[in-house]
């Protein structure tokens, strides 16, 4: 099994340290460790606030970490990186060659439209715009987006309009690693089929991905493996 | 010592000034079209009549030199009247009207139509001089500028030009690139006259009395007047001949004649003029 | 990722009398990567800024750039020539008042195509046309061309000081405050026009604010700057989102949320 996997974490910690409330300190996560091999699907699990999230975002460098590694690879055949190890670009590096990211919340940027935000992460890693345009279209089709929203900002969609056009951004690109924060969380029944099985098909096409799943359904029709977070939680030991 | 007159100096300024503005004059000529500084004097004459022009005429003249002023190719406006009796007075110079005769000409705003010849010395008055002050009134910058060869700012303007009328509508104290090198504001004389700076075989030199500099084109020098490629530097053309003497070629001053609309095209050189005129009688 | 950096600056240190600008300041910018550096009023960060675009003496401390030829040189080294070349070629500075960055009394045309005539630029016509292509980049209406900056609205100038700065296709532009001092509405389209252009031409670009929405959108990097020293550095989200430092923190947890 070991020689599939893309992602490791070794021995990691996080912890805040809030200096505006007299640098009281957060315990998130301690000694985290686990493995997701290329074409396998691992569901973080444990109750809200014990951290789910927190790791994901330490996996995409948007947390720091105090101890421990964060080993990534972009193929098989690839030498492992340390993310906690590595300079800022070459963290954006590898979001761009390696890790995919569906954040649980789209961060809309003024002016842009949905069809744009979904095809930007493409043109980033050297698509063409109408290429990349034409592959957003598709997916925001795929994902029954009303097509008069298409040349829009999304700045004022619903909360499930914009979880579709955050869903499209992060499953245009083929990363080997994709991190899921709850992505079914605002939609549909329908809607949610169809991100079950873009996210069944990502399995097939070998991309290891972590994902938060708070839906029975979804997590019983993906059927991945379970890592229980609340085993790594920092603040169950402070207590 | 002339005990009943004010105790003059030849040619009025004292001769520790005219060797100071000669200092400057020789330092012009070697670096054609840069601005030298000078220590401007007072004259007897308010700035814009002339101080510059006056002073270096005042600094290069002799005894045996004769002078000719022109005022717009005039000799006989106000201005040319009264600097020439300035220097026929304390000078005590021949003077003339005749540009062939001429050895010193001081000039504002043309340049004669007879051709100069070498020996002659053409004086300038000029306003201006700094061809950059229109976009960059920095004075220290425009030095710089002018030091390291920046003038993009020059067709920036010639851009405007073009841009606002359709066609480079300077037609005045048209910039000229000197040599190769400097940037020149030739005072204003109008653009018809650039073409006669080129390769000219008389000494040709400028004098800003307000603004203190002093700059120079030494015989035979290169003068390029600025345009764009697919906007050429062109002189202004005139539909008719001199109403006087017939003359083509040559610039035209337009005179109103009477009170009822009637017009009268003709040399701005007088001189020119009532030599061809004399000719032909 | 061992390529070298565009600008390497090395213990900048600038100080007004006893006074500090900046002090003993270390970084470095790789071609294609936006830099924000936010702090407050007084932090030092335009100082900063100021010392790398070579516009003020430093105290101590060199800065080196890699030319357009390949060669890294200490710009302390350059002739005020190459200085100057470099400065209206390769790179590009965006003031945060419009009217020092433009020529207010010239056209809007004669503004874009004034780099070109600086370097030797001598066809009217095509200079007119890169004029009108780099407006309709900045999306000024074409129409506008032959009017002058003090006929524009503050976001359409700050538009044409940027197509000004960009149509030599500088390398790196450092910009100062470039939203500041414009309506919130006006301030998103600028933002959304900045990022578009940076990406496109893959500009590397040292921005200064006080905005961290800006910083957030614009870069990819940020340094906090308070008192003149660097306290905290790195990835922007990761700065934004997972502060260190106390002032960080504060300066974070001051933002408005709508």
């Amino acid at each position: 099994m070991s020689e599939r996997i893309l992602l490791r974490l070794d021995n990691v910690s996080k912890s805040f340290t809030n200096h505006l409330r007299g640098a009281v300190h957060l315990p998130v996560v301690d000694k985290v460790g686990f493995d997701v091999a290329a074409g396998e699907i691992v569901i973080l699990g444990g109750p809200s606030g014990v951290g789910k999230s927190s790791i994901l975002r330490m996996i995409y460098g948007n947390y720091g970490i105090e101890f421990g590694k964060i080993l990534m690879r972009s193929s098989l055949d690839s030498q492992f990186v340390d993310l906690a190890a590595v300079s800022p670009r070459e963290v954006i590096a590898l979001r761009r060659s390696t890790i995919g990211y569906v954040s649980q919340f789209l961060r809309a940027i003024p002016r842009v439209s949905a069809i744009d935000v979904v095809a930007q992460p493409l043109r980033e890693r050297g698509t063409n715009a109408d290429e990349a345009r034409d592959l957003a279209r598709a997916l925001l089709t795929r994902l029954n987006l009303p097509k008069a929203l298409f040349e829009l900002p999304p700045a004022t969609f619903s909360g499930g309009e914009k979880q579709r056009v955050n869903i499209a951004r992060g499953f245009a690109t083929s990363h080997p690693i994709l991190l899921l924060d709850e992505p079914t969380a605002s939609l549909d029944a329908e809607n949610r089929a169809v991100v079950c099985a873009m996210i069944e098909e990502k399995r097939e096409n070998g991309t290891a991905i972590l994902g938060i799943f708070h839906d029975e359904e979804v997590r019983d029709r993906l059927g991945g493996r379970i890592v229980d977070v609340s085993t790594f939680s920092a603040r169950k030991a402070a207590a | 010592m002339n005990a009943t007159l004010p105790a003059y100096n030849f040619a009025y300024l004292d001769e520790q000034t005219k060797r100071m503005i000669r200092r400057a004059i020789l330092k012009a000529v070697a670096i054609p079209g840069y601005q030298v500084p000078f220590a401007s004097r007072e004259m007897p004459m308010p700035y814009g009549w002339g101080t510059g022009g006056v002073q270096v005429t005042a600094s290069v003249i002799g005894p045996d030199d004769i002078l000719k002023v022109i005022d717009q190719g005039s000799d006989d406006t106000t201005n040319a009247v009264s600097i020439r009796a300035f220097f026929a007075r304390v000078a005590n110079v021949a003077v003339t009207t005749k540009t062939v005769e001429a050895t010193v000409i001081q000039t504002r705003h043309r340049i004669p139509e007879t051709p100069l010849s070498e020996g002659q010395i053409l004086v300038y008055q000029v306003p201006i001089p700094e061809p950059l002050r229109f976009l960059e009134p920095r004075e220290t910058e425009t030095r710089i500028m002018h030091a390291l060869e920046e003038y993009g700012l020059m067709h920036v303007k010639l851009y405007e030009d073009i841009a606002q009328n359709g066609h480079i509508a300077t037609t005045y104290a048209y910039p000229v690139k000197v040599e190769g090198r400097y940037v020149m504001d030739p005072s204003p004389i109008p653009k018809f006259d650039n073409p006669k700076m080129d390769d000219c075989p008389a000494l040709q030199l400028f004098g800003a009395g307000r603004e203190q500099r002093i700059y120079a084109i030494p015989p035979h020098t290169r003068i390029e007047s600025l345009d764009f490629e697919d906007h050429p530097f062109r002189v202004q053309e005139f539909d008719r001949p001199c109403g006087l003497c017939g003359a083509t070629d040559v610039y035209l001053d337009e005179i109103v004649t009477d009170d009822r609309g009637g017009r009268l095209f003709a040399c701005s050189d007088t001189d020119y003029c009532e030599e061809r005129r004399e000719r032909a009688a | 990722m061992s390529e070298a950096p565009l600008l390497n600056a090395t213990a900048i240190t600038k100080t007004y009398g006893s006074q500090i600008g900046c002090e003993n300041i270390s970084l470095d910018i790789h071609e294609g990567e936006v830099l924000a550096i936010v702090g407050e009023s007084g932090s030092g960060k335009t100082t900063l800024l100021n010392c790398l675009a070579q516009r003020l003496p430093m105290t101590a401390g060199r800065v080196s750039y890699r030319m357009r030829d390949g060669t890294t040189r200490d710009l302390a080294g350059l002739t005020e020539a190459e200085r100057r070349f470099l400065m209206r070629t390769d790179w590009g500075f965006v003031h945060q008042n419009p009217a020092d960055g433009l020529r207010i009394r010239v056209s809007a045309g004669a503004n874009i195509g004034e780099r070109l005539m600086a370097i030797g630029d001598r066809h009217y016509g095509q200079i007119r046309e890169t004029a009108h292509d780099w407006l309709s980049r900045v999306e000024i209406p074409g129409v506008r061309i032959d009017d002058r900056p003090t006929a524009f609205s503050g976001g359409m100038r700050q538009r044409l000081q940027i197509a000004r700065n960009l149509v030599t296709n500088p390398r790196l532009v450092f910009m100062d405050e470039p939203t500041g001092g414009l309506d919130v509405s006006v301030q998103a389209r600028l933002l959304d026009l900045l990022r578009g252009l940076v990406d496109q031409l893959a500009l590397a670009a040292i921005v200064v604010t006080h905005d961290l929405a800006v910083a957030r959108l614009l870069s990819h990097r940020m340094i906090v700057m308070k008192g003149g020293r660097v306290i905290e550095t790195g990835l922007t989200d990761r700065v934004l989102d997972d502060p260190r430092h106390p002032y960080t923190q504060l300066l974070v947890a001051s933002i408005l949320e709508v």
